[in-house]
């Protein structure tokens, strides 16, 4: 498959080859070949069951976790890939962040203790290490102003899409280098989803972010490109105005057209 | 219908009722202060006190209750957490047998094991059988507390780098802890209300406990062993001793609603 032009010679940030994974004796993911480039926004998209949750899963070592999961392939990160033998897959976790489908702060911590979870339970103890990461997590997610005063307050006491914000600033909290988004904004009313949007466009000056989603309007709106899957394979991969105006491969015109899934 | 159905609630709370009833009417008269500082009587000399039985349940079951929590929640967190192993099914099924196993046999087990070898009915046999019948149901109420953790807290906690075992210990136990406690609870009122591996592990003694290795009392001994008896003043000390044993159950269940009530707002608001 082509690149697009604008990514020849780019460094990707993530790349996988031949990435397989399923459980047991079913493959959700048949091999996917892709590069994610750095601090841009990629989304990736397709009808239910295409493998698209499973394959961000792949990436930060979650679906390992699931009974019966396996994985096969490489997923390069910075041209290491996460998946060789000598890697501490908790290690892993740490430079590549998680936002998921249903906001899910923890519920008996704080907004702060929330915020800083990532890194007060690996063990920093520094007062104001903690504090000065919050209030930069908070801001950088755009909830500081919002909750500067009530931080003692429970994470389960905000609306849904503060809680998601929140859960956001607990990703940054712990300075990761990528950003998978698993259908952040499903749960959310449209308000909260702009606000959302909003951020993941400022967010990618830092962060290179990959972000799971079945709407392709929101898709157009995030992300810088977008690749379609379809029954575990990638079909496409391009410049998100170019995919959805010139799609190369008739699956993915018939995806947009709204002709299945 | 709905009458039917109020009926047959009224039938089924009625003995609980008469119970309760029976033993105030009963034990009331005996209950004073001396009640919770004496020793019991001689035939015919009053009510005396059960602090004989007081002090020893509270030894023994708080000796059982020590050994019983670490190994219980230990085994429920393996369960709840590495629940596709083979060792945990296999535990979890002797786990349950355990829990239905008549508790005589678990006292003749330990006096077998402790009392025997001995040569003397103990504080330390008494405790070791309640720690024996305490174990499975803290066991079961932690693995059942944590398994209703939602699987997405611990994805968020392991997709922030955080390892398993800081995940179990800081986000799942911290989360399930009220159903932790109600398992603890119900296991202290469980050990505190047997009597049969008692009197075949710790025995009686008519005075507060003198060492570990020593014959000692408990109220559900009393109740046995005084109410049996026909002398009419002990059979009052046997109902006072009943309605200190209802008193301290309702206690219990009541903390256990209590921690149960919490767990369902905490659950409330997650959502």
């Amino acid at each position: 498959m082509s690149l697009p032009a604008s990514l020849i010679g780019v460094q990707p940030k993530f790349e996988t080859k031949g990435l397989k994974a399923g459980f047991k004796s079913t493959w959700v993911l048949n091999g996917i070949d892709i590069k994610i480039p750095p601090n841009r926004v990629t989304a990736v998209m397709g009808p239910s069951g295409c493998g698209k949750t499973t394959f961000v899963r792949c990436l930060n070592r979650l679906h390992e976790l699931t009974p019966g999961a396996v994985v096969e392939g490489e997923a390069l990160l910075d041209g290491e890939d996460i998946y060789d033998r000598n890697t501490d897959p908790v290690a892993v976790r740490r430079r590549i962040g998680m936002v998921f489908q249903k906001p899910n702060p923890f519920p008996t911590m704080s907004i702060y203790h929330n915020v800083v979870a990532g890194l007060a339970l690996n063990g920093e103890r520094n007062k104001k290490k903690l504090d000065h990461a919050a209030e930069q997590s908070l801001r950088g997610a755009y909830l500081w102003d919002e909750v500067k005063d009530k931080l003692t307050d429970s994470g389960a006491s905000l609306s849904g899409g503060q809680q998601q914000r929140l859960c956001i600033a607990r990703a940054l909290a712990v300075e990761p280098e990528v950003i998978l988004m698993d259908e952040p904004c499903s749960a959310l009313d449209p308000t909260a989803t702009a606000k959302i949007e909003e951020l993941i466009t400022q967010l990618k000056k830092d962060y290179t972010i990959i972000i799971v989603t079945h709407n392709m309007q929101q898709a157009s709106r995030v992300a810088d490109y977008t690749t379609f899957f379809y029954l575990g394979k990638m079909i496409e991969f391009g410049e998100t105005a170019d995919l959805f105006e010139n799609p190369k491969e008739e699956l993915t015109e018939r995806y947009i057209t709204g002709k299945f899934g | 219908m709905k009458g039917l159905i109020l009926l047959s609630v009224a039938i089924a709370i009625i003995p609980l009722f008469l119970v309760v009833a029976n033993v105030v009417v009963e034990g009331l008269p005996a209950i004073s202060s001396g009640f919770f500082t004496g020793i019991p009587p001689s035939p015919l000399a009053g009510y005396g006190g059960i602090l004989n039985g007081i002090e020893g349940s509270l030894l023994m079951v708080g000796m059982g209750t020590l050994i019983a929590v670490p190994l219980g929640v230990g085994a429920g967190i393996y369960f709840s957490e590495w629940p596709e192993s083979r060792l945990s099914f296999l535990s979890s099924f002797t786990n349950d047998v355990l829990a239905e196993f008549p508790t005589i046999v678990i006292g003749l087990f330990v006096y077998a094991l402790v009392v025997a070898p001995t040569r003397t009915f103990s504080a330390v046999a008494g405790a070791l059988a309640l720690a024996i019948i305490e174990l499975p149901i803290i066991a079961r109420t932690t693995e059942e507390s944590l398994k209703i953790v939602p699987i997405t807290l611990r994805e968020a906690s392991m997709a922030l780098g955080i390892p398993r075992w800081k995940t179990i210990f800081r986000v799942v136990i911290s989360t399930g802890k009220s159903g932790l406690a109600t398992g603890i609870l119900l296991g202290i009122a469980r050990a505190t209300g047997e009597t049969a591996p008692l009197i075949v592990t710790a025995g009686y003694l008519n005075y507060p406990p003198t060492g570990l290795f020593q014959q000692t009392g408990s109220i559900p001994y009393i109740i046995y062993n005084f109410g049996t008896a026909g002398y009419p003043n002990w059979i009052t000390v046997a109902w006072g001793a009943a309605l200190v044993l209802v008193a301290f159950m309702l206690i219990l269940n009541l903390s256990v609603k209590f921690f149960i009530g919490r767990k369902s707002t905490g659950v409330r608001a997650e959502i």
